[in-house]
């Protein structure tokens, strides 16, 4: 199987074009967003772990060293596609158009978090593993019977191909051929469990087989091939060509979240090796130094713009309005039912009661 | 009789981790499931050790398919074995939920007891630890709801030890629930070895001949501190910890709510359809013509269990609790 889906790349470890037909569609514009958006999210990334170590927002899900396969993938969508996140894709959400603060609010525990951004179709992270995969065939199945060329996207990771979600999802998109782009990133661990024992298929691009839909298996850390294939497999979509799995192969290099310790299931060794050898964002300089494209300047300048847009979003997150707790009795339902109007009734009186 | 046993102090997840080696040292047909139980030991540690010392063809690290594990531990225990199962998280119970209510719950009535389903559904439970969405679920009502398996909730390491050990010899399945926000709340002292806590008996925690208050898993810390509150102005009350979900210990609630007439019960889930609407029931079966106050019930809203932000307005607490003692005694 693992000679039948081979894992492709457009630019190899070096930085190097190794498939020449795409070396015209890789301009120095398409580079540079590429590249604003990869060093952005990194950034983004390691400023939410060192605001949970500092209390200042809560658990984390950190995904430093899947940024090609999150901003590439994102980048190809056009604007009236919907995206399907789990909690590891804010950097795929982010590039798609979510504001950083929304981001930020959602790790600090607060519901306007998942508030999707003006114009966008960015659903909610789904927590359960898989559950939202079959919803983007069913999202899908919709943009199909309007007639329009919107496409989905749905993420997901190696561990969640074992779900039935995952099975049913597929099978539906195919039967129905629906506009959907099966987004897998198999960081091969499910928290500790390495793909290994999660399955013993040697390839997760090899269950399309099943359900006799297309299936990829790309370099996930190859923001080029990610993109490209990404925006290929919603061509397809868009044209009535039905459904794509793509697996892109990538690593997290730290936690599964910040309640994590990697140290217990893996040697941290790897992790160090990969990121000296395989690292997205390494290889996207070293692309752009052979090309002459490097200006260590403007590098500078993308990290500061960057720098800026953060700490300005974790200002506007500390400064945001406190949590309002009539939110959570005001949205399940378009009419309150009867229960929850008495019961917010009652402990709003009850509140006010003890706050005199 | 047995004297000078051996005690070891212990939190309550740790208490879990030492039933769950007592088990495994004391009966081979005993085996462990779950997604990271074992080379990580459990998110929570509460199988940690365990791989190491029984081994990965007792300890496994399944694929990630609660479902799947379920019902292949369904399997097992129609087979012999004495599977032990871990959902991560309650919240994540919902993809076994198939195999939990129409398999495992009702195997014995099926085939009129000639295949039985003697296993374990351990999962964590509850809000208040600043959890990321889904993680904090308390349905245990869905399961109590389900004749055919058992449901049980310690707040204690003691009573951990002891039900989880009764759960695993018990020949129905239990779904074993563990309040995440106790888990290293504070230790005790546990006996060494094997002893068990009966399935279906609560606890009285304190004597007090005012008010009734009804609580269990991690709604017992808080019933207590109501209850304390309460002493300081003069009322006393009983509190119950219930320990047994399903069925009920309907003599310990009889017997106290006869001699108070007067109850609270406190629930961490949603108001409707929650088990203290059951234990209502029994209240009114068992004791209409001794109460002298409407039952108060102090519980989570009818509302999904909101993001961290909103969880302290969500959980009831001590203060809720006691204005609703005060209203029962006041009535
Ligand atoms: C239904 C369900 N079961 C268990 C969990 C707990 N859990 C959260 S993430 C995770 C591992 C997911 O692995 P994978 O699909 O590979 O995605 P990754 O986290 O590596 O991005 C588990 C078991 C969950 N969120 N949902
Ligand atoms: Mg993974």
């Amino acid at each position: 199987m693992e000679s039948q889906f081979p894992i492709i790349q457009i630019m190899n470890e070096q930085g190097c074009i190794v498939r020449s037909e795409y070396r015209e569609q890789i301009t120095k514009e398409l580079v540079m967003t590429m590249y604003r958006h990869l060093i952005r999210t990194r950034m983004f990334d390691r400023k939410c772990i060192s605001l949970q170590r500092q209390g200042r927002i809560g658990t984390y899900v950190p995904y430093e060293g899947q940024e090609a396969c999150q901003v590439g993938s994102a980048l190809a969508l056009r604007d009236g596609d919907w995206m399907f996140p789990t909690y590891r894709d804010h950097g795929a959400m982010m590039t798609f158009g979510r504001s950083l603060t929304q981001t930020l609010l959602y790790w600090k525990g607060r519901t306007e978090g998942c508030i999707p951004p003006e114009g966008r179709k960015i659903v909610p992270p789904s927590v359960p593993i898989a559950t939202q995969i079959p919803h983007a065939a069913g999202t899908a199945y919709a943009e199909k019977r309007k007639g329009t060329k919107n496409a989905v996207i749905v993420y997901f990771g190696d561990g969640a191909t074992s779900e039935g979600d995952f099975h049913e999802g597929l099978n539906f998109a195919s039967v129905f051929n629906v506009p959907v782009v099966f987004f897998n990133q198999n960081n091969q661990y499910a928290i500790s469990v390495p793909i290994t024992r999660q399955m013993k298929s040697k390839t997760i691009a090899q269950k399309a087989m099943a359900y006799d839909i297309p299936g990829i298996r790309i370099d996930g850390n190859d923001i080029f091939v990610v993109y490209f294939e990404t925006q290929q497999a919603l061509e397809r979509a868009r044209n009535g060509r039905g459904p794509t799995l793509i697996e892109a192969v990538t690593w997290r290099y730290g936690a599964h979240t910040t309640s994590d310790d990697p140290s217990k299931y893996r040697d941290q060794e790897e992790s160090k090796r990969r990121r000296e050898t395989a690292d997205p964002i390494k290889r996207m300089e070293r692309f752009m130094q052979q090309e002459g494209w490097w200006d260590e300047k403007w590098a500078n300048q993308v990290q500061e713009e960057a720098s800026v847009e953060i700490e300005q979003a974790v200002a506007e997150m500390e400064r945001y309005p406190k949590a309002n707790p009539a939110d959570m009795f005001d949205y399940v339902f378009a009419q309150p039912t009867w229960t929850i109007a008495e019961q917010k009734n009652a402990y709003f009186q009850w509140k006010r009661g003890i706050e005199g | 009789m047995r004297t000078a046993v051996n005690t070891k102090t212990l939190t309550l997840v740790q208490a879990v981790n030492d039933a769950l080696r007592t088990m495994l040292k004391e009966r081979e047909d005993v085996i462990l499931l779950g997604e990271d139980i074992g080379k990580n030991g459990g998110v929570f540690r509460a199988t940690e050790g365990l791989q190491e010392e029984f081994g990965e063809d007792r300890v496994i690290d399944t694929p990630l398919s609660e479902a799947g594990f379920t019902g292949a531990a369904i399997g097992m225990a129609i087979n012999g074995l004495r599977p032990v199962v871990e959902i991560q998280f309650l919240g994540f119970i919902y993809p076994a939920y198939e195999q939990i209510m129409t398999h495992a719950a009702r195997m014995r009535a099926r085939t009129m007891g000639h295949f039985t389903v003697p296993m374990v559904i351990r999962a964590p439970y509850g809000a208040g630890v600043r959890a990321p969405e889904i993680h904090s679920d308390s349905t245990e009502a869905l399961f109590t709801h389900m004749p055919g398996i058992k449901v049980v909730c310690p707040s204690t390491p003691y009573d951990a030890k002891g039900l989880l050990i009764a759960a695993i010899e018990d020949p129905d399945p239990v779904l074993f629930l563990e309040p995440m926000r106790s888990y290293r709340a504070f230790r005790e002292d546990v006996p060494e070895g094997k002893y068990t806590v009966e399935i279906g008996k609560g606890k009285k925690l304190r004597e007090g001949g005012d008010v009734t208050v009804i609580a269990w898993g991690a709604m017992v810390p808080v019933a207590v501190k109501a209850a304390e509150s309460a002493e300081k102005k003069g009322i006393q009350a009983d509190v119950i910890d219930l320990r047994t979900l399903y069925p009920l210990d309907k003599d310990i609630i009889a017997d106290s709510v006869q001699k108070t007439g007067r109850t609270v019960i406190v629930q961490e889930a949603h108001a409707t359809g929650g088990l203290a609407n059951d234990i209502l029931a029994v209240i009114n079966d068992t004791s209409f013509l001794y109460q002298k106050a409407p039952v108060e019930r102090v519980t989570g809203f009818d509302v999904p269990v909101p993001f961290f932000a909103y969880e302290d307005d969500y959980l009831p607490t001590p203060q809720r609790v006691l204005h609703a003692i005060e209203k029962a005694v006041n009535f």
